[in-house]
This record gives C-alpha cells, structure tokens and sequence, in this order.
C-alpha cells in the first residue's frame, strides 16, 4: 500500500507540473475588469497561427481595453480543449476564444451552459445561431493571391512549391489563394502543393520541403505551425520563402521575402466592446486588406526587387477594391 | 504515373527514408534493450522530448552540434535513471508509470522552451559529411553518402547492439534477466543491476534520439517528437526484439512517409485520398506487426516487476 501511495504521489506530482507547463495568466497592468481567455492548438509564440490572435490580445491588454489575458495552448485534441473552455467559462471569464476550427463541436456544446459568457470561435463562419458566440475567420486566400503573384515573379525554375497541413479552414484558403496567384503572375508555372496531413509534424514539413525542392521548386510556402521545418530546409537550401499567419523573418531571415501577417486586434476590439456594451454574439467577423486585419509584412533584409514590389501593392489595391 | 519509376524518384525516396528513420532506430534499440531484460518503457516520447530540448538548447547557447548530442544523451541518462528507479526499485506498475514520464517529458520540455527561449529560433545544423568517392558514384552516392555523421553512427549502432545483446556476458544476463529473472537471480546475476544497466541504455538512446532529432530539423517547438516514442516502441515489437529487425521497421516506417510524400508533391495521390495516404505508414507498420508478432514471442517477464523468492 505504502508503495502505491509513493507512485500515485509521483504520478500526481508529474501531472502538476504538465497542467503547469500547459497554461499560463498574464493579469499584471491594465486597467479595467475585462478578461479574455484564449484556448488555442498551438504554443504561444509558433510564429503561426496561435501567435497570430496571443499578439492581438496582448495590444488590447496594452491598450488597457483588456484587464486580464489566461492561455491555454497546445490544446491539439479538441477534448482537451473543451475542457479549458468550459473551466475558463465557469470561472468567469467574459471572452473565452476557442482559436480553432476544430472546438466548434465542443463549442456548440458548451456554449448554451453559459448564457452570460461570451465565445469567440474561429477561423469559421458559423455562429450555431447561438447569441453568445462571436465567429471569426481570416480572408488568408487574399494575401496568398499576393504573394503567390511575387513569388512567381522571383521564380527562376517556374516551379513554386507549398507545404500544406490539412486541406481544411484558413490553411486551404491561403494555400488555394497563394496557388492562384502563382498562376495569375505565370500561367505556365507548376504549383505542387503537399499537404503532410499533420499541423504538428515538423519532420514530415521538412522532408516535404525537401521533396518540392528536388522537384525543381526554387521558391516555397506554407501555413501551419509545423512549417518551421520546411523554413529550416529552404534556409540550407537557399529556397525562398513566403510566411503567412505571424511575420516568419526572424526563423531565416536570409530567404522569408515575406509573410502575410493576420492583425485580429480589430475586431476582437471590436468584440470586447460589444461584450462590455451587453451584446455577447451572433456575429461573423473577417479580417481582410480592406478593414488592415491583414497586412503583408516584408523582410527589410531581402532585395526584393521595385518591380516585384509593385505587383504586390497592385493585387493589393486590386483585392481591396473588390 | 510513369513519373513513380524514375531513379530520381527513388533516389530522393530513400534518402528522405534512411532520415526519417535514424532518430525511430535510435530510440528503438535502446528501448530494445530495455525490453530484452523485461521492462518496457513507455515512457520513451517523453525522454526523447526532453533529450530533444536539452540538445537543441544546449546548440541555441554554444553553437556546437555535439555539446547538444552529449547534452541530449545526460538527461536521457538522467531519466532513464529514474525510470530504473520507478520500474526497478518501486516496482511500479510499468504501463502507467510509463505514460507518467511521457507526460512529464512532455510538459517539461515545452515549459522549458517557453521559459528559457520563447519563439522557436533556429539552431545549427549537423553538417553533411561528403564521403570522398562514394559520395560521388551517381544515386547511390545522393542515396546512402550523402548524409550527416549522426546518420552513420546510428546505423553503426545496429552491428554494436546485436553484439552486445548476443555475443557478450552482459548481453545473456540481459536476456537472462529478460526470460527467467528467477533462475538469473539464483546464478548470481543482479536482476535489479542489469535491469538499471538497460533504462539507462534505453534512456540515453532515447535522449540522443531526441537531440538528433531537433539538431537535425535545426529547430525545436512543443511535442517535437509527434509521437515518434511511441512508434519507436511499436518497432520493437515490429522488430522482434532484435536490433537488425528494429532497423528494419525503422526503414520501412521511413520509406513508406518518404514515398506518400514524395507521391503527393508529384500529384499522383489525388488530394481527396491524401488523408488515407498519410495513414499508410502506420497501417503497413501495424499490418507488418501483426504478421511478426505471430511469429516471435516477447521476453516472457516483461513487464513483470522482480521481486527475489516470488
């Protein structure tokens, strides 16, 4: 018995320190009462996705819009996840962000057991019809059509090559915008795309990577956390890269030309003031060019070439005008 | 289809293969040891994680790939040691105990990552050793001599553990201590000693697993292994305990990933079967595992704690 004890006391020990390593609460400055709690799929700071709406929360906590801002990330498996949602409900929290396409059925579920909160649910456009559940997604189609078009026009080869995860939501949508693109600078360019099936598997990304290049790709993209692999084999490779979801400079700042990076600070402002105003859902937001939720960030280290430059900044006037 | 059969194509397959396989057969043969002498550890995707992290941290800070594979290889020693401890001495149940230093690896590493580096920064890389002459005979050069000396060490590994486990007095009180821990005890053998020698074996193969891993991608980020421990694990089943059978589902793993891949950049895997694709490596793996394990029989005290006179 005395053992068992010791070895449920080591497994209960190993357990804390995981929930520890898992979740994290910044309440230090701001100056109002409003909390946000963010489940995501992701760590913090993947230079992706998850990254993409911690950024956003964080100006609003700056702007001292926000009081408090609790994080749970890496919450791939979407039981997990609803676990966090519904503990961030119960404790109160006014904004609780599922930032994943795949909480929606935990979403749906959890939502109506808390009328008085407020859910935020993207990337997706659906809102269940629930008057406590924001949705937002990102028009990413729009920036991969623009670096699609620079990245045909830095193309040598004609063979632009994409690193995908799983043919779903915002990665589709970019991978499908950045492929036509491509195809609209070069008619004749071959755009393979390789989705690896995995948002985590970073050695599967890398070997991807090396596979569109020995296929001929001389400039490369990709959406998803895990493509921090394939940046590392276009870096050896001295392959082009164009990042999308947060700025990706830092990861090789010798090859990202540049990265489409998603700025949801403006409507979740958007969000909490209608929360602080007693309106807590029912609505679809979109981050586009046109409302700056999206923005294509160069890297100042690469000579991109005026003429390339300007072709971005027409599709981009293009898109906006749509 | 006719792109499928080009040696360009076959080339690019097996050395994306014999890559993806090196950190599985590393991690596997350790834990092939450990399994000889009956104690399975489950634990290996953790110990890989942390091994993972200390290496790449240990390459972030002095900018020496092999400082991060000796760092990678002390805390998998280190949690290899207390794996001896909990299986060993505490005589814990092995599955749970298992999974408890999954998760601990798991969490540990990432709070680390947080903790001491933030956003994922690149590392260096294991330089590619050209191999004068071989190197340069055309496919088989770009195929097997083209790789980093990590890749040569770990399948040297192989011909080194088949010996041991085979021709050396440790390796019959491994396998001793595996079968009939009673009968070892009675020859004088330490069972608990033997069983310490192998978690720490299996421990430090699966930290510099882990290094290889990180050091080779040049980059490390939360749950970086994607479960490749738990692979590593099957593949010695797979593998029927031994070290050339282990290297050999490693292989397999890795061709069967290099070649879907390879597949889907060519667009000869329509995009709608992409996910059944993505599977095949697991389902042959497990289909190759089923056809083995009829075949070969476990070491008959795995997973049984020794307790002397039971």
């Amino acid at each position: 018995m005395k053992k068992r004890s010791i070895n449920m006391a080591i497994l209960f020990a190993v357990l804390a320190l995981v929930a520890a390593a898992c979740s994290s609460s910044d309440d230090s400055g701001g100056d109002g009462d409003f909390r946000i709690a963010i489940v995501a799929p992701s760590a913090e700071n993947d230079l992706a996705f998850t990254q993409s709406i911690v950024d956003a929360a964080a100006m609003l906590k700056e702007s001292g819009l926000v009081a408090e801002i609790a994080i749970t990330d890496q919450t791939g498996a979407p039981d997990d996840a609803a676990v966090a949602i519904r503990d961030y409900a119960s404790d109160g929290y006014d904004l609780v962000i599922a930032h994943g396409s795949q909480y929606g059925g935990s979403l749906q579920e959890i939502a109506p057991d808390f009328p008085e909160t407020s859910f935020a649910w993207g990337t997706s456009a659906d809102t269940f019809g629930l008057a406590n559940v924001y949705s937002y997604e990102a028009a990413s189609d729009q920036g991969g059509r623009v670096m699609g078009i620079m990245a045909a026009a830095l193309s040598q080869s004609g063979v632009v090559g994409v690193v995908g995860p799983i043919e779903v939501g915002d990665a589709k949508l970019y991978v499908d915008g950045f492929k036509a693109g491509v195809l609209i600078q070069n008619p004749a360019a071959d755009v393979p795309v390789n989705y690896i099936d995995s948002f985590s598997d970073v050695a599967l990304a890398s070997e991807a990577a090396t596979s569109l290049i020995g296929n001929g790709a001389d400039v490369l993209s990709g959406t998803a956390q895990m493509v921090v692999g394939a940046v590392g084999v276009a870096k050896t490779e001295g392959v082009m890269w164009f990042g999308t979801q947060a700025n990706q400079t830092s990861l090789a700042p010798e090859i990202v030309v540049a990265s489409q990076v998603y700025h949801w600070e403006h409507i979740l402002e958007e969000m909490v003031n209608n929360v602080k105003d007693g309106k807590l859902g029912g609505e679809l937001y979109s981050i586009t060019f046109a409302n700056d939720g999206l923005v294509i960030e160069y890297n100042d280290g690469f000579d991109l070439p005026d003429d390339v430059k300007k072709l971005a900044d027409d599709a981009i006037e293009l898109i906006k005008s749509e | 289809m006719s792109e499928i059969f080009t040696v360009g194509v076959l080339v690019a397959v097996v050395a994306s293969a014999i890559r993806l396989a090196v950190p599985l057969l590393l991690a596997s043969l350790g834990e092939t040891f450990g399994q000889r002498s009956g104690v399975l550890n489950l634990g290996v995707d953790g110990i890989m994680l942390l091994g993972a992290f200390s290496g790449y941290y240990a390459v972030l800070k002095t900018g020496n790939v092999w400082y991060g594979l000796i760092a990678a290889g002390i805390v998998g020693l280190a949690l290899g040691l207390a794996s001896g401890v909990i299986a060993v001495t505490l005589k814990a149940e092995q599955g749970i105990s298992g999974i408890g230093i999954y998760l601990f690896g798991l969490g540990m590493s990432d709070l680390l990552f947080q903790k001491l580096v933030g956003t994922p920064i690149p590392i260096d890389t294991f330089p590619k050793v050209h191999i004068p002459v071989l190197a340069d005979i055309p496919y088989i050069g770009e195929m097997f001599f083209q790789h980093s000396l990590v890749v040569y060490m770990a399948f040297a590994a192989i011909p080194i553990g088949t010996f041991v486990i085979n021709r050396t007095t440790f390796g019959l009180n491994v396998r001793a201590v595996g079968e009939y821990p009673d009968a070892a005890d009675t020859l004088g053998v330490s069972v608990a000693r033997v069983r310490y020698a192998t978690q720490l074996i299996g421990g430090t193969m699966a930290g510099v697993a882990g290094g290889v891993l990180a050091i080779s991608l040049g980059i490390f980020q939360g749950n970086l292994t994607n479960g490749a421990g738990f692979i590593a694990i099957a593949l010695v089943y797979f593998g029927a305990f031994r070290p050339v059978g282990v290297m050999l589902g490693a292989l397999l793993f890795g061709f069967v990933n290099a070649l879907v891949l390879e597949l889907k950049t060519l667009e000869i895997i329509p995009r709608d079967l992409s996910n059944l694709a993505a599977m095949a490596p697991a389902i042959i793996t497990i289909l190759a595992l089923a056809f083995v394990a009829g075949r070969f029989r476990a070491p008959a005290a795995l997973t049984k704690p020794f307790t002397r006179g039971q």
